[in-house]
């Protein structure tokens, strides 16, 4: 989708939160000088269109009691990446699955699947699981835990 | 945080409406006022419970880029690298992770060439070599998590 100017304002005007106004898109209208109305129907084109993933909350993981988050890492037989890469995002526990590149030889893994537990016993039992599904086709991985979020605001533009 | 709390968190990683009370329309579904809800969302984003509340941009439909990237960063380094990596807007998070590759961090920009920038600038001001780990291809992703 190619976003318009306006676009790009509310962006701007959202991307660090919406107010906490009971008409809040009325509140992004006045300080952009626009209609509610267009605020409104510019911010659905863009949740159709996929520029907007979703409007709502967004949790920080620890404070939810994940104190176990990890990125668990995994070399792939090339000739099986996507079939495995299908299988293990379809896994209940996996918030993020992708294939990315190997760095050879410092980085030999080209599947990661990240993995939230509450206790490190939970999350354990998710890295189990995931070797058990890939089998014989991983043939070596890492878990690299979180210990600090040093930063988390998401997407900005402009400023 | 009481259960409350809890439900809160749960529907609003779900989806927010987007009309003229949006707050009221999804209170309703909670059994609260749009006033309570918008009170208890004030205090979860005042405590650190939730980072944000509002539209995730995804930084490709819009014509940007993504990209992840880590540091192996000295620890005694550390502290001055995070500052450094972290000033610069593209970055949308950065984690630190326990393994030799400690620096993990997501850079996102709705210009895919200021990503190839910053990545120059973030080696230049530290020293270190950036390892790009972009997506060759995406399973699954989640935007949620049980409260």
């Amino acid at each position: 989708m190619q976003i318009t100017a306006l676009d790009r304002k509310i962006i701007e005007a959202t991307q660090a939160g919406l107010p906490l106004t009971p008409h809040l898109y009325r509140s992004v209208a006045e300080q952009l000088g626009v209609s509610a109305e267009l605020v409104i129907q510019r911010m659905a084109a863009m949740l159709e269109a996929g520029v907007i993933r979703r409007i709502g909350a967004v949790p920080n993981h620890y404070r939810l009691g994940y104190r176990c988050n990890g990125m668990t890492v995994w070399d792939v037989d090339d000739g099986r990446i996507d079939e495995m890469g299908e299988r293990i995002g379809q896994l209940p526990f996996v918030s993020h699955c992708y294939q990315r590149p190997r760095h050879l030889p410092d980085w030999p893994y080209n599947l990661f699947a990240m993995v939230h537990g509450r206790s490190e016993a939970e999350a354990a039992a998710q890295v189990q699981r995931i070797a058990e599904v890939l089998g014989a086709c991983s043939r070596g991985h890492e878990v690299l835990y979180s210990s600090r979020i040093l930063k988390k605001t998401g997407l900005r533009i402009g400023g | 945080m009481d259960d409350m709390d809890r439900r809160i968190i749960d529907v609003l990683q779900q989806g927010f409406p987007i009309c003229d009370s949006p707050y009221q329309q999804a209170a309703r579904e909670l059994g609260l006022t749009g006033q309570e809800l918008i009170e208890r969302l004030r205090r979860l984003l005042t405590d650190g419970v939730l980072s944000r509340f509002g539209p995730l941009y995804h930084a490709e439909r819009m014509g940007g880029a993504l990209l992840l990237a880590a540091l192996q960063v000295p620890e005694q380094r550390f502290d001055e690298v995070a500052g450094i990596v972290n000033g610069f807007p593209e970055v949308a998070h950065n984690y630190r992770r326990e393994h030799r590759f400690n620096m993990w961090f997501v850079l996102a920009s709705d210009d895919p060439e200021s990503i190839v920038e910053v990545i120059h600038s973030i080696e230049k001001n530290t020293g270190l070599e950036v390892w790009q780990m972009p997506k060759i291809k995406e399973y699954y992703v989640s935007l949620r998590l049980k409260a």
